[in-house]
């Protein structure tokens, strides 16, 4: 499957854009995904291993975290997934 | 560096000031390019201003903040131009053009651009950015960041302005 990388990390993908990794789940990918570029791993998630609270993964058009399996979901080949840090601040 | 066309720079500037009372927010489209001398450093050069919507209903007058749902939108129009997310922009009502502790709390895009606008009493003010340097959360920062503004047909360098 597609996963599309945000501007700040393709720095770790070797300046790729959109990377194609197999898997069967979301967790599966995210393993190939970090196995294959191992600097992406601590920008995801935190040393407990849970994905960092403002990043954002979207599959297709879903949040992965108010889907039923979460990163359990399972993934086919054509399905795409996007990482998303979130952007938001305010004057104080 | 950012480098951004005067008409786009106008269009986000005028942007705050139609959301005023409330802030305004928006994401800037386009390319980080190695600076053109060794000692410069890289620019982001914008392309395209998209607006965005502030999702913060509850408190919009002090709070912005983009719908995830709405930036993977705008990163695939991004990538259909052939162009990345490479900053972005709020406005800060009343307020000094300065970044505050929840724009660097909340600030995760490394490398990116962060366009802040004053907006007094209805008006555009200030205009300033920061690049958020740094390599990880622990160790970013924002730094100020001169803005060159491009005036239409000319070739840069041609027009520079920091309002």
């Amino acid at each position: 499957m597609k996963i599309h990388i945000p501007t700040p990390l393709r720095s770790y993908t070797g300046g790729l854009e959109t990377v194609t990794i197999s898997g069967n789940t979301v967790n599966t990918v995210f393993e190939q995904l970090t196995g294959k570029y191992p600097e992406l791993k601590q920008h995801l998630f935190t040393p407990e291993g849970k994905l960092r609270s403002f990043v954002n993964v979207y599959l297709n058009d879903d949040d992965i975290r108010y889907l039923d399996a979460q990163q359990e979901t399972a993934v086919k080949d054509n399905d795409e997934l996007t990482i998303i840090p979130s952007i938001a601040g305010g004057r104080n | 560096m950012l480098r951004i066309e005067y008409t786009d720079y106008e269009a986000l500037r005028s942007h705050g000031e139609e959301t005023y009372p409330n802030e305004c927010c928006g994401v800037l489209l386009g390319k980080n390019i190695v600076g053109e001398m060794a000692s410069v450093q890289a620019i982001n050069v914008i392309h395209q201003i998209v607006r965005a919507g502030n999702t913060r209903t509850d408190s919009a007058h002090n709070r912005y903040n983009i719908a995830p749902q709405e930036l993977v939108k705008i990163q695939r129009q991004a990538r259909g131009l052939g162009l990345d997310i490479v900053g972005f922009y709020h406005s800060h009502p009343d307020h000094p053009a300065q970044w505050s502790k929840t724009d660097f709390a909340e600030a995760h895009w490394l490398g990116c651009s962060y366009i802040i606008t004053s907006v007094e009493k209805g008006k555009a003010a200030t205009t300033n950015s920061f690049l958020l340097s740094g390599t990880e959360e622990d160790n970013k920062q924002f730094q100020d960041e001169a803005i060159e503004i491009m005036m239409a047909a000319t070739s840069p360098g041609n027009q520079k302005g920091q309002a």
